[in-house]
């Protein structure tokens, strides 16, 4: 452009240290600092907070809403709402419970069989969501709120509303407690998730058309995107990831549970929305968003070491959800 | 006589950007002041300020000879100075007379005083002369009627300056032509009036004064009357008015697209077809029907009878996806709310849908280094500014924005381009680089469909025209026979003879 442009304009790169620091912080947010201030606060009050015993804890416990949170991030991104993770996780328990324990041995065979049941589980409750918001735009909060239901009832229904045991050791001992090269196996399969959907999000053209749907759906229509196929997959890969998370917390408390999981919807849309991602879609870092299911592992952790009882426990996480929406809020008008 | 606004060398720095720079204008009562620049001159910036939503950096801001400050646009509101944004501050959901008092309605004893409201948004219309039901809810309503709605709204209480933001940016020639009488009277009756318009044929109509901002700085404030269009736009662009419409001998190849007798919601009976090497123009009044041939050919309106041919074969299920895999791109005339994500980066904009097309794909994995190649290169050729692809689309001008859509359909490389209204809003030399790229386009045997109700733009740039009235072809014209007065002729007669017996709504 002409000269004068460029004297009217103040260049950006001679801005003091001060204020770029400051634009960073805009950029993030104030999730990492909160965390580090957290982490500070909990290991001045407790010692034992900082030991590696409990660190890998927290890795432990943080696995099962990170995949949950992934899926979540996914339909977020495009401007929907997953609230069926509660219900899908229960009835993923369910089925991979009985498949198990139907079976006479406990064969390799069959706890991979379980597994594929349990994720078709997933594969089923998002095709449900997807096709019904992509085909009868019925709004996804309603939608999903509709497959809570049932998917709890099919749950209790299929369980008769006790746990379903029989769960074989071998089972719960590799993909509940068990270790591989010093990790805990559910750990080292939640970060393959994460990378493969880092991969899916940033790297493919799939990717970008999510966070392009999320962004202005009628725009993507117009720019050839199909917008429906986009939907239904985002709700799909949203509810597999769950299922995911299901199969893994039947193997870590041995049984199938019809009421394993509801508090996974708020934890899943607090970890999201804490890692900055637009309740509006087409906004989101997923590298912000696990630091958001670290905070919220870091608190749950921290507070039940400090033996806070869990009715405050629950105080507390609505607070910082109201908090984290109100922040990003403030930021997206200063940014 | 003492102004009735007088903004003394106004200044608003953002972090990083000096938007307003030491800018000084007059308004007297009754003056219709024309404010002209390019798309980041500082207009808005300006009017901001007037109207309480952005603080000055420094300057004054002095109504009828008393110093003022607003902290919200309401104490602007109360101090006389009532903006018009181009957005509308309407709620559609309500009537025109729950609009219009919305937060002052007239009440007894906490319930709303229906028959003194119905009795002041009466007055209130008459005011600005329109003739709308007060109970229509707005959504109902054209866009220019809301327009009307929200300037008398604008007028209720005591109004003395009133700012008007490209109001004629999305009517078509006629309502245009009515809010330009409107602005006439009111004007008359002593109303201070800011005008801001990239139209320049409106000037002479309205304004008593103009001034010309460049680059956030006042260039010049001139009397209308003998100042030449030339002139405006050299003070404009800072450099003389090459010729906008750049001229090309074409030789029209094969039939690319082809409507044939096509039947849609707006349409009846409609027959187009578009050649290779020749930029075709579809010229109309807003809702004759002129956009919807667009949308149809991209399959985004429905097809109820007729066909759409795409190089010749008719085309079954269209839809965008598939439109482009057969080689027609849109670009749609909204790009706010059909053209862009503009929360998202401009490279993911401009690659949006097209990564396969730009090479920047396979199996569906991108390649994000040569993505970024591939839009900073569109970049460059298009000259967007600033060239910074990695920066949110919604922070670059109308015309930037426009030029992102723009790449994004270039990248596909097909052969049938359709514009719908790739001008609206945008300033003269992004202008010039629309046009530049039609006409290369045209040049390299591309089909290039343009949909326009900018009537100069049309004539300048069609080898051929199509007149929409009311849902049909009204005329079609070629060679000498394009010229404004056949086009005009055409807007709002009678069928053309050549339409073979549609119903004539």
């Amino acid at each position: 452009m002409t000269t004068l442009t460029n004297e009217a304009v103040t260049p950006t790169q001679a801005a003091p240290l001060g204020r770029r620091l400051a634009g960073k912080a805009i950029e993030l947010g104030l999730l990492p600092f909160l965390l580090v201030a957290m982490v500070v606060v909990f290991a001045a009050m407790e010692p034992r907070f900082l030991s590696g015993e409990n660190l890998t804890n927290v890795g432990r416990q943080s696995v099962y809403l990170l995949l949950v949170t992934l899926g979540q991030m996914i339909v977020l991104l495009c401007a929907q709402l997953d609230l069926s993770v509660g219900s899908t996780i229960a009835l993923t328990s369910v089925v991979t419970a009985l498949v198990l324990s139907s079976a006479t041995e406990a064969t390799v065979a069959t706890m991979i069989l379980a597994v594929f049941a349990g994720l078709g589980v997933g594969l089923l409750v998002g095709l449900v969501n997807g096709l019904a918001v992509a085909f009868w735009r019925v709004p996804s909060f309603m939608v999903t709120l509709g497959t809570t239901s049932l998917a709890a009832g099919a749950a209790l229904l299929l369980s008769n509303g006790a746990p379903v045991t029989g769960v074989p050791l071998g089972f719960s001992d590799f993909l509940g407690t068990g270790s591989w090269l010093g990790l805990p196996v559910p750990l080292i399969i939640a970060l393959l998730a994460a990378l493969v959907i880092y991969g899916v999000l940033y790297w493919t053209s799939f990717g970008r058309n999510i966070f392009a749907v999320g962004g202005n759906e009628l725009a993507a229509t117009v720019a050839g995107i199909r917008v429906k196929a986009v939907l239904v997959a985002a709700f799909v890969l949203c509810s597999v990831l769950t299922s995911l998370a299901g199969v893994l917390l039947t193997a870590r408390v041995a049984s199938g549970e019809a009421t394993l999981g509801s508090s996974f919807v708020l934890l899943s849309i607090a970890a999201a929305v804490l890692g900055g991602t637009s309740l509006f879609g087409g906004e989101g870092r997923l590298g912000l968003v696990i630091l958001g299911v670290v905070f919220i592992g870091v608190l749950n952790n921290g507070m039940n070491l400090l033996q806070i009882s869990s009715y405050v426990q629950q105080l507390v996480l609505g607070a910082v959800l109201i908090s984290a929406v109100a922040l990003d809020r403030l930021r997206a008008r200063v940014g | 006589m003492t102004a009735l606004l007088r903004v003394e060398s106004l200044t608003k720095q953002f972090p990083g950007v000096l938007a307003l720079s030491d800018v000084t204008l007059e308004v007297d009562p009754g003056e219709v002041h024309v404010l002209l620049g390019e798309n980041g001159a500082g207009k808005s910036t300006l009017i901001k300020m007037l109207a309480g939503l952005y603080t000055p950096s420094s300057g004054r801001i002095v109504l009828s000879g008393q110093e003022v400050s607003f902290a919200t646009p309401r104490d602007a509101r109360e101090a006389g100075i009532s903006t018009v944004f181009q957005e509308l501050s309407l709620v559609p959901t309500l009537s025109v007379a729950e609009n219009l008092y919305l937060g002052r309605l007239p009440s007894v004893g906490g319930l709303v005083a229906r028959r003194r409201l119905r009795e002041l948004a009466r007055t209130a219309l008459d005011r600005v002369g329109a003739d709308i039901r007060l109970n229509a809810r707005v959504s109902t309503l054209p866009r220019s009627a809301q327009q009307l709605v929200e300037i008398a709204k604008g007028l209720i209480g005591d109004a003395r300056l009133l700012i008007l933001d490209e109001p004629t940016a999305s009517l078509g020639d006629r309502e245009s032509d009515r809010l330009l009488e409107l602005v006439q009277t009111l004007s008359g009756h002593g109303l201070g009036i800011i005008y801001i318009t990239h139209r320049m044929r409106e000037i002479p109509r309205v304004g008593h004064q103009v001034t010309v901002l460049r680059d956030g700085r006042r260039v010049e404030t001139l009397p209308v009357t003998g100042t030449g269009e030339d002139r405006l736009v050299e003070l404009m662009t800072g450099r003389a008015q090459e010729d906008l419409y750049p001229s090309l001998s074409r030789t029209p190849g094969a039939e690319l697209l082809a409507l044939r007798n096509v039947e849609g919601p707006e349409l009846h009976d409609v027959s187009i077809a578009v050649r290779a090497g020749e930029v075709v123009g579809i010229a109309g009044l807003l809702g004759s029907g002129k956009s919807s041939v667009g949308r149809t050919c991209f399959g985004l309106d429905p097809l109820q009878s007729g066909s759409v041919e795409i190089a010749g074969k008719p085309v079954k299920r269209l839809g965008p996806a598939s439109a482009i895999r057969r080689g027609v791109v849109y670009y749609p005339s909204d790009r706010r709310n059909q053209g862009l994500a503009l929360c998202r980066p401009l490279y993911a904009n401009i690659t949006l849908g097209s990564l396969r097309d730009a090479s920047a794909s396979t199996f569906g994995f991108v390649n994000r280094r040569r993505e970024r190649s591939v839009s900073m290169s569109f970049v460059e050729r298009l000259s967007i500014r600033p060239g910074d692809v990695g920066r949110r689309t919604e922070l670059f001008s109308g015309g930037n924005q426009q030029k992102a859509v723009l790449a994004r359909g270039l990248i596909h490389d097909t052969e049938v381009h359709v514009f719908d209204e790739p001008t609206v809003g945008i300033d003269v030399s992004a202008k010039a680089d629309v046009y530049r790229v039609m006409a290369e386009l045209a040049a390299a045997g591309k089909a290039v469909l343009l949909i326009s109700s900018d009537l100069p733009e049309v004539l300048g740039m069609s080898d051929r025209v199509y007149v929409m009235h009311e849902g049909q072809v009204a005329a079609h014209l070629t060679g000498d026979e394009i010229t404004e007065t056949a086009v005009l002729a055409k807007f709002f007669g009678e069928a053309a003879t050549t339409t073979p017996g549609g119903p004539s709504a």
